[in-house]
């Protein structure tokens, strides 16, 4: 009898596991790439100094996969960003650097241009009916060859600090550094940021609690639930993850402003894409064009916003880019758009719209900067990366292909 | 003469619905034999499963076909028998030649190099015998549907065929063009061609047919033989509704009241062919209460009618007026629509009706989401809230809301379409098709749904090719041909008969 209720307990986890399999194992590759890469790297992937890189380089992919997220799941594609980015890139820097314009006045005007180069698209797109993939790859080679223009084919640079700062700096602590001071040594630290510690803490504590809170709805709903063990497993990882990055970030600089950056727009993102009427309608659109049009969503407008978001995003991307490197050069965000594109298929989008996640397509970001990250540290060549993250991004489809089809 | 084919006690299951149940054919050699059945009978099931559409495996029974077993694995393997289906959609590249398209996969070649002279040869040869004049390498898009049947048919004649299958090959024909058709079968029959056709139109099928195998809800019901006895289109209607007409619809009090719709001029012109009129000067009423019938054949503008009224959703240069309670409406996009108080329910409900990869509650409440959210942040209790009330209501047969609609069957989907458009808060319903590809007992329980409708004062528009159930459902029937309506018919003076003669006559 005992082994009875026990086994069946195992199918009603092992079914769950089967229906899940892609969230978990998005995050299970993620963590399963990141202790490889801790174990043949000694260490440094995750050295303070080194998550801190982590966060700056792949901070602009990051903020564009949220857009092109959302530009996928209305059933496009935007080729541009990379060449959006750079161009935005250029004209921060020919503004600042040549026609001495404040900053302050230069990035609201950088993001205005990012969102009617996006409208530009979207219009053909939206209105005109052309295919995204066309627009776009107009679109990439325009603002290329437009970057190109704006610099004369030089790199323009360097920047001011006040510019610098959005991409290279640091979130002061909140507390005296004296406090971080006494508190270090307990962890055997030399100094330690409170700021970034108690956020990691706090981050940590709001995904516990909307996790059971959503719990407590699925309860009350009658939806199929996560079982107890993987739910408690899931959360202790998340949060003992997030916990332990920001205790190293503590440890050398504290928070990096596009770690901000980055965070609150995920947030923004994940609140739109999930809880919102513009968000559900997206969904809808690139579920089925036709039937979300005939139940009155205006279709054609949600394609042009989410072309102009993307632009807006790929224009904070540009900044931010530009400010790490502290100049524009020409070949800014080249071929950046595919590595976009990769992290959110990687991230569980279909090409054909209507599926995928915010959370997915940031782990899948993640999981390329972490392979970039590692292979890079153990010194494998450029021609090898390629290779492994193009098998990377294939694998991850072919999963997603065979779940879907085992699922019937 | 032997039987060419023997189809013996033919089972298939869907799931969720048993479409064919023992079913029997048996085909003569050389005979053009009819298949007839209200639409969702199983006929078109029928004939995917005898051409390997559905292979051997997928059904129960057996298929005897020229003196041997057969166990067809797809559609080529069948037609390398001679067994040739020509579909209600029609299967043509609309932008190749009608060389090419009867060559298609069969092409004349020689080491993979084409040999155009033979294909357009052997093409003229076949437009030949089809009574085509086109030249071969005429592109197909430029015929009309009729001659686009014929170069069908030409390309089933290319392939050595011995059995051919027609699926309701005269719906979208005009007159002439069927008459042109059911000739053509008559002259390939006397070339020794056994033929099947599957039509709603009995007076072809007496025209045409040796014989008849009626089927109804997924069994065969009867075989008549025009040798042995006259059959008579009485005959083939009986057997084909079978059941006391009075027990197939539930039972509804009449009661109209004011007048809640109304189009008046209503012309719309084709969204392509800019010189096409799709609808001539329409004008209809739809009052509170009452279920109106719009009855017509396939083609006759029927739905394009209801799309270009919903939100402009179909055609171009769209003029007329639309009434909704006496006051001019606003109905210039769906949006608009809908907030003047229209639903469509659409024909087509998987491509255009649901988001078939999203939840039941998703889809419940797409089209009126701000009645589950404040400021545009939905509201994920009261949505859920929502979706099982209809569920409830609806008898929507589902584990849980969340389930994704694609996992439903047509009935159930069918529901929650029509629990989005009852979220929706309409006055007046459009409902195109309602009950297509649902099986008998949900088709019940959505005419039980439309009866509630119509208790609580709305007005419904009921658009459908299954004359029985306007006859069973509707107040009033118009009548529609060629995007004009031709006649006007209250439920006690209409019948089947009275409203082909419509058609016909005009």
């Amino acid at each position: 009898m005992a082994l009875a209720e026990h086994s069946g307990a195992q199918t009603g986890v092992m079914h769950y596991l089967k229906n899940n399999l892609r969230e978990y194992g998005l995050l299970f590759a993620l963590i399963a790439i990141m202790v490889f890469f801790q174990i043949v790297t000694d260490g440094t992937l995750l050295r303070p100094v080194n998550i801190t890189n982590l966060f700056l380089q792949n901070s602009y992919i990051i903020i564009m996969a949220l857009g092109m997220l959302v530009v996928i799941v209305s059933g496009n594609i935007d080729l541009s960003v990379g060449s959006v980015m750079g161009f935005i890139g250029a004209l921060a820097a020919v503004m600042i650097v040549n026609l001495d314009y404040s900053v302050y006045v230069t990035v609201p005007i950088c993001l205005v241009v990012g969102g009617l180069v996006g409208a530009a698209q979207g219009y053909w797109v939206a209105y005109w009916k052309i295919p995204s993939f066309i627009v776009t790859l107009a679109g990439m080679l325009v603002f290329r060859g437009l970057s190109l223009w704006l610099l004369e084919g030089q790199s323009v640079g360097p920047f001011p600090r006040e510019f610098q700062v959005i991409a290279t700096g640091f979130v002061p602590d909140v507390l005296p550094a004296s406090v971080g001071e006494g508190i270090a040594p307990i962890f055997g630290a030399n100094r330690l940021n409170m700021l970034a510690f108690l956020m990691g803490i706090a981050a940590a504590g709001i995904i516990v609690w909307s996790a059971l809170r959503q719990r407590a709805r699925n309860r009350a709903y009658g939806i199929e639930d996560e079982p107890q063990v993987f739910f408690v497993a899931r959360l202790a990882i998340i949060s003992a993850a997030l916990i332990f990055i920001m205790f190293k970030l503590s440890t050398f600089r504290g928070l990096p402003n596009v770690l901000i950056t980055m965070g609150v727009l995920t947030v923004i993102y994940t609140f739109l894409t999930e809880s919102t009427t513009l968000g559900r309608r997206v969904y809808a659109l690139g579920g089925n064009e036709k039937a979300a049009k005939l139940s009155g969503i205006k279709t054609e407008r949600l394609t042009f916003l989410a072309f102009v978001n993307m632009g807006v995003l790929a224009a904070i991307a540009g900044l931010v880019f530009a400010a790490r490197l502290n100049t524009a050069t020409p070949k800014a965000g080249f071929a950046l758009e595919l590595d976009v594109i990769a992290a959110v298929f990687i991230g569980g989008a279909s090409m054909s719209g209507g599926v995928g996640k915010i959370v997915g397509a940031v782990v899948g970001a993640f999981l390329m900067g972490v392979l970039n990250n590692g292979m890079s540290i153990m010194g494998i060549g450029i021609d090898y990366q390629q290779m492994i993250k193009g098998l990377v991004l294939l694998a991850a489809v072919i999963f997603d292909v065979y779940n879907k089809s085992k699922q019937g | 003469m032997t039987a060419l084919l023997e189809m013996r006690a033919i089972t298939k299951t869907f799931p969720g619905v048993k479409a064919l149940d023992q079913v029997q054919l048996s085909v003569r050699e050389g005979e053009i034999h009819a298949l007839v059945g209200e639409n969702g009978a199983g006929k078109s099931t029928l004939m995917k499963v005898l051409s390997g559409v559905y292979p051997a495996g997928s059904y129960e029974g057996e298929i005897h076909y020229d003196g041997a077993l057969a166990e067809f694995r797809d559609i080529s393997d069948s037609e390398a028998r001679g067994v040739i289906i020509i579909h209600q959609e029609l299967a043509l590249v609309p932008l190749l030649s009608i060389a090419e398209n009867i060559f298609l996969g069969n092409e004349r070649a020689r080491g993979g190099v084409i040999d155009w002279r033979e294909t357009n040869a052997r093409a003229a040869d076949l437009l030949r015998k089809v009574g085509l004049s086109e030249a071969p390498q005429t592109k197909v898009d430029s015929l009309g549907v009729g001659k686009q049947q014929l170069v069908e048919i030409a390309k089933a004649l290319s392939k050595d065929v011995r059995l051919l299958i027609l699926d309701e090959p005269t719906a979208a024909l005009s007159e002439s063009d069927s008459q042109a058709l059911l000739d053509l079968m008559l002259e390939l029959k006397t070339q020794g061609v056994t033929q099947i056709i599957i039509s709603h139109k009995l007076n072809e099928v007496r025209r045409v047919a040796d014989s008849v195998t009626v089927i109804r809800d997924g069994t065969t019901v009867s075989t008549m033989d025009a040798r042995s006895a006259p059959i008579t289109e009485a005959l083939i209607v009986r057997d084909m509704v079978g059941r006391d007409m009075a027990h197939r619809y539930p039972e509804r009090e009449r009661r109209s009241g004011a007048t809640l719709m109304e189009v008046k001029g209503w012309n719309v012109w084709h969204p392509e062919h800019a010189d096409r009129q799709v609808i001539r000067d329409v004008n209809f009423t739809v009052r509170a209460g009452e279920v109106v019938g719009i009855a017509g054949l396939m083609g006759a503008g029927r739905t394009e009618l209801a799309m270009s009224i919903f939100g402009r959703s179909y055609g171009r240069n769209i003029s007329g007026e639309v009434l909704l309670n006496g006051q001019p409406a606003d109905t210039s996009n769906v949006p608009r629509a809908i907030a003047a108080g229209l639903a469509y329910v659409t024909e087509d409900r998987k491509s255009l009706g649901l988001v078939l990869d999203e939840t039941i509650q998703r889809n419940i409440t797409l089209s009126n989401l701000e009645a589950v959210s404040t400021s545009g942040v939905i509201n994920e209790n009261e949505e859920t809230r929502v979706s099982e009330r209809y569920r409830a209501a609806m008898a929507i047969r589902t584990p849980s809301v969340f389930q994704k609609v694609v996992n439903l069957s047509g009935g159930n989907q069918q529901k929650v379409v029509l629990s989005k458009w009852l979220f929706a808060e309409p006055e007046v319903l459009i409902l195109d098709e309602p009950t297509r590809g649902i099986d008998v007992g949900a088709k019940f329980e959505i005419y039980g749904i439309i009866n509630d409708l119509s208790a609580q004062g709305k007005g419904v528009v009921m658009i459908s090719s299954e004359m029985p159930e306007l006859l069973g459902m509707c107040d009033r029937i118009y009548v529609m041909n060629e995007g004009a309506l031709v006649g006007e018919l209250a439920a006690s003076e209409a019948s089947q008969e009275r409203i082909m003669s419509l058609i016909v006559t005009e």
